[in-house]
């Protein structure tokens, strides 16, 4: 097995009484997408300052392509970064900025014009070196952010949520140009944001953080099918989240009732003893929705359940609605196609879900 | 009869400019234009008897037929270059550490102690470097109890000791500009900058500095401006050497009672600083439209 690009070992960092990064070590493999997903102030920034050396760890090593890099400063290390807010230098035009790296290696004047033509039109945006950097629209200028880094051919490019200041379609479009670009050049990426519809659909792997330390890291599909922590299950996704105490636990299957008193039917993830607080979590595509009961058909636990509000979002709508009972509000997200498309609000329903796709979690007394 | 109210907005409405520009304008006019005038007449006459006066460039003749006039005229353009200079080079790293690196009350408290030289007058302040270099003053002394000097120096009237005084008097107004070019500069800059592998020179040179430049160049022109037209530094610490052009129109005006000869010479250090200042401007690549908006 090569090389990872980047290695970290028991990297910490410290802010007075605040701990920013938690001894935290990981791997990642050359040629992958690998993305930090967390919401603010979890450590992320801190954590990717401290890869691009613009701040030293308080312990632990950080290794790039097998080089330790305590120590090394950032314009030292093979390690380039996109910013946030992508800080092209409004004084020069569009070819100083991507040139920029290669004037300071020394590279001869005729070898860079020929290097950053070439990579301009690999970015799509071939011709442009003459342009100013307030001509160019939003995403021409990530492109432009993204091409002074990677003309520079660095083991690694680090993205800061470049994502964040784009409209939603101008997003959309660009989470699919980045994943093209990162498979179609090869560099490894790592890239922080909070946005977890980013990560999912851009990574290789994903670490979700939170208060300084990993959660779970893996595959976007075991993030999103099997959480390993309430925290990750609670933040991917969306999700119904359903506090209560486990009134039987078979294996892995638990039973649990709410503080109305609705009974559910889980998976547990972890261990969890009968008596326990837990807290379950069902997503709202595994809930199957029916007229009435007959229509649902037996072999799940169901429920009625009377609808209070339907969210119409094209393929991505969902109802509101409260079980009869207990009140209890529910998410489920509508088939798509249509077929509930009449549904009003008071309606009366049936719902109900496969105990084998819900995830629940033991509440940690402690935390 | 229709338009009679029409037109009477009209009239209401000019009357209202000329009311507000008023006061702007009676400044201009009566304090500045006039008085330029007047002087400018007063240049292009020359007494050939008493109370009789013709018209004549004799004054400005005099200017350059005389080595003593030109000599000055040149010594007070290049000191006054070199003191801007000197006050760029200090200033820039005191505007650097209180717009980059300073912080909420070490900023405010750096910005205080450039500020507090102000409150005292020009001539305090003066009188107050005398102090401290005259023969018998706190330096000298101080060098030779130290044993580095083995009498005390008259650290006085000499040409540094000019540029000391002028560079201390100017140095607020070029640190403010400069502070206000600098905090526009946003940090993600320079860091991209080291991230592509340039180094502190570099970065300042081709980042810092470009985007500075505005404010350089407005801090330039003001501290150029007031120093070719300070009168009482370079005479109260050069002395007699001083040799400062403003002293040469005040002798002329003053003490000679020859207006006409000082309005000349007034008239030729405004042409020089007009011309060094647009010199500078061309050589900075700068329009003088965006260097004042920045000061």
């Amino acid at each position: 097995m090569p090389t990872p690009d980047l290695e970290a070992s028991n990297v910490g960092k410290v802010y007075g009484a605040h701990v920013a990064v938690d001894g935290l070590s990981f791997e990642v493999q050359r040629g992958s997408f690998f993305s930090i997903l967390g919401p603010s102030g979890c450590g992320k920034t801190t954590l990717l300052r401290l890869i691009a050396g613009f701040l030293a760890p308080d312990r632990g090593e950080i290794r790039i392509g097998g080089q330790p890099m305590n120590g090394v400063a950032p314009n030292r290390r093979p390690v380039n970064m996109v910013f946030q807010h992508l800080a092209l230098f409004p004084m020069m035009s569009v070819g100083e900025n991507v040139g920029y790296g290669l004037a300071r290696r020394g590279v001869a004047r005729g070898e860079i014009a020929r290097r950053v033509g070439a990579m301009l039109e690999r970015v799509g945006l071939a011709g442009a070196q003459g342009k100013r950097v307030d001509q160019l629209s939003g995403g021409q200028k990530q492109r432009v952010a993204i091409a002074r880094s990677l003309v520079l051919e660095p083991t690694l490019l680090l993205l800061d949520e470049p994502l964040g200041a784009l409209d939603l379609k101008l997003r959309e479009h660009m989470k699919i140009e980045l994943k093209q670009l990162q498979a179609a050049f090869g560099t490894t990426f790592v890239y922080i944001t909070h946005d977890q519809s980013e990560a999912l659909v851009l990574s290789d792997q994903v670490a979700v953080m939170n208060a300084g330390r990993f959660e779970q890291l893996g595959t976007p599909q075991s993030l999103y099918y099997s959480p390993a922590t309430a925290f990750v299950a609670g933040f991917v996704g969306n999700n119904n989240r359903i506090a209560g105490r486990a009134t039987g636990v078979a294996g892995e299957a638990v039973e649990l009732v709410t503080d109305e008193g609705l009974y559910l039917f889980a998976r547990r993830s972890g261990p969890v003893a009968q008596g326990d607080a837990v807290e379950a979590f069902v997503r709202p595509e595994i809930m199957s929705l029916a007229r009435n009961r007959a229509e649902l058909g037996d072999g799940q636990p169901a429920y009625d359940g009377r609808v209070e509000s339907l969210l119409f979002d094209g393929a991505n709508s969902a109802v509101l609605l409260r079980e009869s009972a207990t009140q209890r509000e529910f998410r489920i997200a509508l088939p798509q196609t249509g077929r509930f498309a009449d549904l009003k609000a008071g309606e009366s329903v049936a719902f109900g879900f496969d105990p084998q796709q819900a995830v629940c979690f033991g509440v940690d007394r402690a935390s | 009869m229709s338009t009679d109210p029409a037109r009477l907005h009209k009239l209401q409405t000019r009357l209202l400019w000329g009311l507000l520009l008023a006061p702007a304008l009676f400044w201009l006019i009566g304090l500045i234009v006039l008085p330029h005038v007047e002087l400018a007449l007063l240049s292009l006459r020359v007494r050939v008897a008493p109370r009789v006066y013709e018209p004549s460039i004799a004054q400005y003749r005099t200017f350059f037929e005389e080595p003593l006039y030109w000599h000055t005229f040149v010594r007070t353009a290049v000191m006054s270059v070199i003191a801007t200079a000197l006050t760029l080079l200090l200033a820039f790293p005191i505007a650097w550490t209180i717009a980059k690196i300073a912080r909420g009350r070490t900023r405010a408290l750096m910005f205080v102690l450039c500020l507090i030289p102000f409150w005292v007058s020009e001539t305090v302040r003066t009188l107050g470097w005398m102090i401290l270099l005259r023969e018998s003053g706190v330096l000298p002394q101080a060098l030779a109890a130290l044993g580095l000097t083995a009498v005390p120096l008259e650290l006085l009237y000499h040409d540094t000791t000019i540029l000391v005084g002028l560079v201390y008097t100017s140095l607020l107004f070029m640190v403010v500009p400069l502070i206000g070019a600098l905090d526009t500069l946003d940090d993600s800059l320079i860091e991209a900058a080291y991230d592509l592998g340039g180094s502190g020179l570099t970065i300042l040179r081709d980042i810092v500095i470009p985007h500075a430049a505005p404010g350089i160049t407005a801090g330039c022109i003001v501290v150029f401006m007031l120093t070719l037209g300070n009168y009482l530094t370079p005479t109260l610490l050069g002395g007699k050497n001083s040799l400062w052009f403003t002293e040469q129109i005040y002798t002329q005006f003053i003490t000679r009672f020859n207006w006409e000869q000082g309005a000349a010479f007034g008239f030729l250090l405004l042409v020089l600083s007009t011309a060094i200042v647009w010199l500078g401007l061309k050589l900075a690549g700068q329009k003088f439209g965006d260097v004042m908006r920045r000061t």
